[in-house]
C-alpha cells in the first residue's frame, strides 16, 4: 500500500474542494448573507491542509488497483466531511450527523434531505447543496485526472473505481484526455439546460440550482414543492435533461464523432428508452383519473418516471398518493437506474441487460448441456470477468441492502418506509414512499439509521466495492 | 501524434512504454489476445483494442484514418506486412513492420519499396550488428555509432591498471592529446553527464565519444586491446546467431556454434558452411571446455532462456578471460544484471525500440532539424541523439560557451562537411552540421531543445 500517493491525492481533493466553495462564497457575498463567513473559514482550513499535504510530491508514484479503490473511497469521505462543515458552523444544520447526511446526499447525487423547510435556508447554502450534485455527478477524481500531471497506466484504476457501470472504456487513448472530454460534454449539456431554463423565465438563482441538480441527477430543489411550483415549460425541459443526463456519455462522444448510427445502435440506450416508454405508458393508464387532461397526465408521469429512473429525485406531484401498481413500478425503476457511464445511480440498465443475457444462456445450457454459447453485447463478447463481477456486484448489493433495511427497522417505522428509504439512498434517488415520500423528509430517523443511510448513499454512488474494500483489514497492510 | 502498435509482445510492450514518455503521443494498442494486453495496460496509458490487426474493422476501430504511424510487431512477419499494407490503403499513415525471418534478409529493401513501407525493422539483425561491433572492439562494453559509423559512443570500465583514478575529465584530455570527449560517468549511485571538473574513479563506467581511430588510439594508450577478436564461441543457434555468424565470417572471425537441436544444426551448417557447428547441449560445462571455452577470445551465450545465458556468462567468467556477451530477451535491463559484472549484455527489444523512437522523433519535426539517430545509453538513464541541422535556429552561429544550454546536456561531436571533431567553447554550430548531443533530458526532437 502506497500511503504517500494517497496522501498526495487527498491533499489535492482538499485544495480543489476549497476552490469549489468559491461558488457559494461568491453567491453569499452577492446576496450579502452573514452565513458566508462559514465558507471563508472552511476554504481557509481545507486550503491550508491541502497545500500542506501536496507540498511534497511522493517519490513512489506507483499506483495499483488497491490504491485506486482506497483513494477514491477516502476522497469521497473527505469531500463529504469538508463539505458539511459550512452547514454546521453557520448553524444552518447544527447537528453534525444531519449536516453530513445532507452533504453526502448532495455529493452522491441522492437528493434525500433532512430539512423540512428548505426555503428558509440562506442562498449560499442552497447553491452549495445543489452544486455538490454537479461535482458528484461526474466525479471529483475524474476532475482530478483532468488537471493532475500523473502519467502511466495506473490512472485507469482511479477512473474504474469512480465511474459507474460494469466496465469503463476510454474514449481516446489517454485517460487524461478521456476525462477532459467527459467534463466538456458535462459542461456543455449543463450550459444548454441553463440557457433553456433562463429562456423560460426562471430566475437565475433557481436556474443554476435546478440545472446543477439535474446535471448530477441529484434532486435537491430550492423550493419546498421541488419543481412542482414551476411552469410546465420548466418541468418539460427538466424532464428532457434528466433523461439526457441518464444516458451513457460515450453515446454523446460517438455523436460528436459523427457516428450517430453507431450511437443509436447501442443496446443499453435502446433498453433505457424502452423501459422509460413502457413505464410511462403503464403508469399513465393507471393514474388517468388523477389529472385533468391526457396531456397533463403524460407530462406529469413522464417527469416522475424520468426523475426516478435517472435517480434524480425531483418531483412535481406527490406520487405517494398514486395507486399501488404505479408506485410499485416507480420502486422497481429505482433499482433499474440509469445507463452505465452517466451521472445517474441505481444498478444500471447495462447490468440488467447483461444479467438477462446470462440467464438466457444458462437456460440454453439446461436444454443443450454441451452447447457453447457466449454472452454478447453490442456485437462484442463480454468477458467472463465482467459477467462474474456483475454477479458479485448484485450479490453484495442485495446483502448490503438487506442488512441496511434490518438496521433501519430498529426505528420501528412501517416496512414501506424502511424499504424505500434504503432503496432511495442506495440507488441515489432521494424520495421514497410513505413517510419518506416526496412531501416528507429523512429527519425522522435516528442517528444510527442516518449513518447507515449515509453509508448506503456512498456505497451506491461508488458502486459498493471501493467502500467494502475499506472495511477489509488486508487492504491496510503495507505488504 | 496518433500511433498504433499492433502486437503486444516483448517489443510491442517495450515500445509502448517508451513512446508514452514522449509528449503529445496518443497510443492505441491492438492485440489478438486480451490477456497479453491486460499485462501491458497496467503500466501503459493507451487505448487497448482486442482483434486482428490486419482486419480493416479492427484498424478502423483503432482510428486508422487519423493515425500518423502504424507499427506492426506481431510474431508473424507476414501478418506484420499485411497490417501495414491494409493500414496504408485505408489511411494516410506511415508504417513500420518487423520482418525477421532470414529468408527475407536479402529481399527486405525490395519488399519495403514495393509495398511502400516506411521502415522495416529486424531486431535480430540489429542485435547481431550490435554484437559484431562489440567483437570488433572487445574492450568496450557497449558501442553505439553515429554518422554512418564515423562517430562512436563507447562505454568501458575503468580498471586500476589504466592509472586514471582521480583524474578529472579535462586532465584526461590533456594527458592523451586525443580528440575524445567523456560524455558520461556511471558509478554505483548515479549517472553523471560530466563537466571538465568531474572526476573519474576506478570501477566507474565511462562513456566516450570520438571517431573510431581516436577511440582505438585511446584504448591502446591506456593499455586495452584495440583489435578485433580472432574467434568466437556461440551457444544457441537462433536467428540472431545466424545473422551474427554471417557478419563475423565476413570479418574473418572463426565461428563455432553449439546447438542442441539436430535439425537446427543441419540447417545451420547448410546456411553457414564456413562455421563449425557442434551438436550438443551448450549448458554442459564439459562440452564447453572440450570446445575450447578456456581458449576462445569471445563467448556469446544466446539460448532462448535469459537465465541460462546469464548463468553461462557467470560460469565463463571463472574459466576464461574472453570477451563475454550475453543476450537477454525477456527481462528488463536492471541493476541485478549489471551488478553481476558479466561483460556486455545485449537486449534486442531495446535495440528495436531505439530505432523506432528515432523515427518518431524525426517524424514530428520533418521540416526542421531532424533526429537522425537516437540511443538510450547508460542503462536508459540518458539519451544520445544525432541531429542534422537543416534550418536556422537561435542555437546556431554563436560560440557554444555563450549559449545557455540545459543542465546535464553535452554538445558532443560535430560533423562538418565530413570532418569530425569535438567542439570546444569557442566553436559554434552552423547550418548543415551534424551534431551529437548527450543528455539526461527526455524528448528532445529539435536542435532548439538544447537551449535552456
Amino acid at each position: 500500500m502506497n500511503y504517500s500517493i494517497i496522501r498526495y491525492i487527498l491533499g489535492w481533493i482538499l485544495t480543489i474542494s476549497s476552490g469549489l466553495m468559491m461558488i457559494p462564497l461568491g453567491t453569499g457575498i452577492f446576496y450579502q448573507e452573514k452565513e458566508t463567513a462559514a465558507f471563508v473559514i472552511t476554504i481557509l482550513v481545507s486550503c491550508v491542509i491541502g497545500i500542506a499535504l501536496t507540498r511534497k510530491k511522493p517519490q513512489n508514484q506507483v499506483f495499483h488497483n488497491r490504491e485506486g479503490f482506497v483513494t477514491v473511497a477516502l476522497s469521497w469521505i473527505t469531500l463529504s466531511l469538508i463539505g458539511s462543515i459550512p452547514f454546521v458552523i453557520s448553524r444552518t444544520i447544527p447537528n453534525p450527523i444531519d449536516a453530513l447526511f445532507e452533504t453526502v446526499s448532495g455529493f452522491t447525487t441522492t437528493g434525500a434531505s433532512i430539512l423540512s423547510d428548505v426555503e428558509v435556508l440562506p442562498r449560499c447554502m442552497l447553491i452549495w447543496r445543489s452544486f455538490t450534485h454537479w461535482i458528484g455527478g461526474m466525479g471529483v477524481l475524474v476532475f482530478i485526472l483532468c488537471i493532475l500531471p500523473l502519467t502511466g497506466g495506473y490512472q485507469m484504476s482511479l477512473m474504474k473505481a469512480e465511474s459507474p457501470g460494469p466496465s469503463v472504456s476510454r474514449l481516446v487513448p489517454k485517460v487524461k484526455s478521456t476525462a477532459i472530454i467527459l467534463y466538456q460534454i458535462y459542461f456543455v449539456l449543463t450550459l444548454l439546460q441553463i440557457g433553456l431554463l433562463l429562456a423560460g423565465g426562471l430566475p437565475i438563482f433557481d436556474t443554476l440550482c435546478t440545472a446543477f441538480g439535474t446535471a448530477g441527477t441529484g434532486g435537491f430543489g430550492v423550493k419546498n414543492s421541488s419543481i412542482g411550483g414551476y411552469s410546465v415549460y420548466i418541468q418539460v425541459v427538466t424532464t428532457v435533461f434528466m433523461i439526457l443526463f441518464g444516458v451513457n456519455f460515450n453515446i454523446y462522444f460517438l455523436i460528436i464523432m459523427k457516428k450517430v448510427k453507431a450511437a443509436l445502435l447501442v443496446e443499453e440506450l435502446r433498453y433505457y428508452f424502452l423501459v422509460i416508454l413502457v413505464a410511462i405508458l403503464f403508469i399513465s393508464i393507471n393514474v388517468r383519473g388523477f389529472f385533468s387532461s391526457i396531456g397533463q397526465t403524460v407530462q406529469q408521469v413522464a417527469f416522475q418516471v424520468g426523475s426516478i429512473i435517472t435517480t434524480t429525485g425531483f418531483s412535481t406531484t406527490d406520487f405517494d398518493q398514486w395507486p399501488t401498481f404505479s408506485r410499485t413500478i416507480l420502486v422497481l425503476l429505482m433499482f433499474c437506474g440509469a445507463c452505465a457511464g452517466s451521472t445517474g445511480g441505481g444498478i444500471k440498465v447495462s447490468r440488467f441487460v447483461m444479467l438477462a443475457k446470462t440467464v438466457k444462456k444458462e437456460i440454453q445450457i439446461y436444454l443443450h448441456p454441451n452447447a457453447v454459447k457466449k454472452v454478447k453485447m453490442d456485437g462484442k463478447m463480454i468477458s467472463h470477468e465482467v459477467v462474474r463481477a456483475t454477479n458479485i456486484f448484485l450479490v453484495v448489493y442485495i446483502f448490503i441492502f438487506t442488512l441496511s433495511v434490518l438496521l433501519v427497522s430498529i426505528d420501528n417505522f412501517d416496512p414501506t418506509t424502511n424499504f424505500t428509504a434504503v432503496a432511495a439512498t442506495i440507488n441515489n434517488i432521494g424520495p421514497g414512499l410513505s413517510r419518506v415520500g416526496p412531501t416528507c423528509n429523512f429527519a425522522l430517523f435516528s442517528p444510527l439509521s442516518k449513518l447507515v443511510l449515509i453509508f448506503d448513499m456512498l456505497a451506491g454512488r461508488l458502486e459498493i466495492m471501493p467502500l467494502v474494500i475499506l472495511l477489509v483489514p488486508n487492504t491496510w497492510k503495507k505488504f | 501524434m496518433q500511433i498504433i502498435i499492433v502486437g503486444c509482445g516483448k517489443v510491442g510492450k517495450t515500445l509502448a512504454e517508451q513512446l508514452q514518455e514522449e509528449a503529445n503521443v496518443d497510443l492505441t494498442l491492438i492485440d489478438i489476445s486480451a490477456e497479453s494486453m491486460q499485462s501491458v495496460s497496467e503500466n501503459v496509458d493507451a487505448l487497448m483494442i482486442e482483434g486482428n490487426g490486419a482486419s480493416i474493422n479492427t484498424l478502423r476501430e483503432a482510428g486508422i484514418d487519423k493515425a500518423d504511424l502504424l507499427i506492426a510487431v506481431t510474431g508473424s512477419d507476414e501478418l506484420n506486412l499485411l497490417c501495414c499494407l491494409i493500414a496504408q490503403k485505408s489511411g494516410h499513415c506511415h508504417t513500420i513492420a518487423r520482418v525477421r525471418n532470414p529468408v527475407y534478409f536479402h529481399e527486405v529493401e525490395f519488399i519495403r519499396e514495393r509495398l511502400g513501407l516506411t521502415m522495416i525493422i529486424n531486431p535480430e539483425l540489429s542485435a547481431a550488428q550490435e554484437i559484431s561491433r562489440l567483437l570488433r572492439l572487445p574492450s568496450a562494453i557497449k558501442i553505439d555509432t553515429f554518422a554512418r559509423r564515423r562517430i562512436e559512443l563507447l562505454k568501458f570500465k575503468v580498471l586500476p591498471e589504466f592509472e586514471l583514478n582521480g583524474l578529472s575529465v579535462s586532465e584526461l584530455a590533456d594527458r592523451f592529446h586525443l580528440d575524445i570527449l567523456v560524455c558520461g560517468i556511471e558509478n554505483k549511485d548515479e549517472v553523471i553527464i560530466p563537466g571538465g571538473n568531474s572526476l573519474i574513479h576506478d570501477g566507474d563506467m565511462v562513456s566516450i565519444l570520438a571517431t573510431p581511430e581516436n577511440t582505438s588510439a585511446f584504448f591502446r594508450k591506456i593499455g586495452l586491446k584495440a583489435r578485433q577478436v580472432k574467434n568466437t564461441l556461440i551457444v544457441g543457434g537462433g536467428t540472431i546467431a545466424i545473422y551474427l555468424a554471417q557478419e563475423l565470417l565476413a570479418m574473418n572471425i572463426d565461428v563455432k556454434i553449439i546447438e542442441s537441436n539436430e535439425k537446427r544444426c543441419e540447417m545451420l551448417s547448410d546456411l553457414l558452411p564456413e562455421a563449425t557447428v557442434i551438436h550438443g547441449d551448450g549448458t554442459n560445462h564439459r562440452l564447453l571446455m572440450e570446445e575450447g571455452l578456456a581458449l576462445t577470445e569471445s563467448f556469446i551465450p544466446m539460448t532462448d532462456v535469459d537465465e541460462e545465458n546469464i548463468f553461462l556468462s557467470l560460469y565463463a567468467k571463472t574459466r576464461t578471460k574472453a570477451k563475454l556477451i550475453a543476450k537477454v530477451n525477456r527481462m528488463d535491463s536492471n541493476e541485478i544484471i549489471d551488478s553481476l559484472d558479466i561483460g556486455s549484455v545485449v537486449y534486442p527489444k531495446y535495440v528495436t525500440a531505439d530505432r523506432i523512437l528515432t523515427y518518431v522523433r524525426a517524424m514530428r519535426n520533418s521540416y526542421g532539424s531532424n533526429v537522425e539517430t537516437l540511443y538510450h545509453i547508460m542503462d536508459g538513464k540518458a539519451e544520445a541523439l544525432e541531429f542534422q541541422i537543416r534550418e536556422e535556429s537561435p542555437a546556431l552561429n554563436k560560440p557554444l560557451s555563450t549559449l545557455k544550454l540545459k543542465s546535464n546536456l553535452l554538445v558532443g561531436c560535430l560533423n562538418r562537411g565530413g570532418k569530425i571533431r569535438i567542439p570546444r567553447g569557442q566553436d559554434s554550430l552552423k547550418l548543415g552540421d551534424t551534431v551529437v548531443i548527450v543528455t539526461t533530458h527526455r524528448g528532445l526532437h529539435d536542435i532548439n531543445d538544447i537551449l535552456a
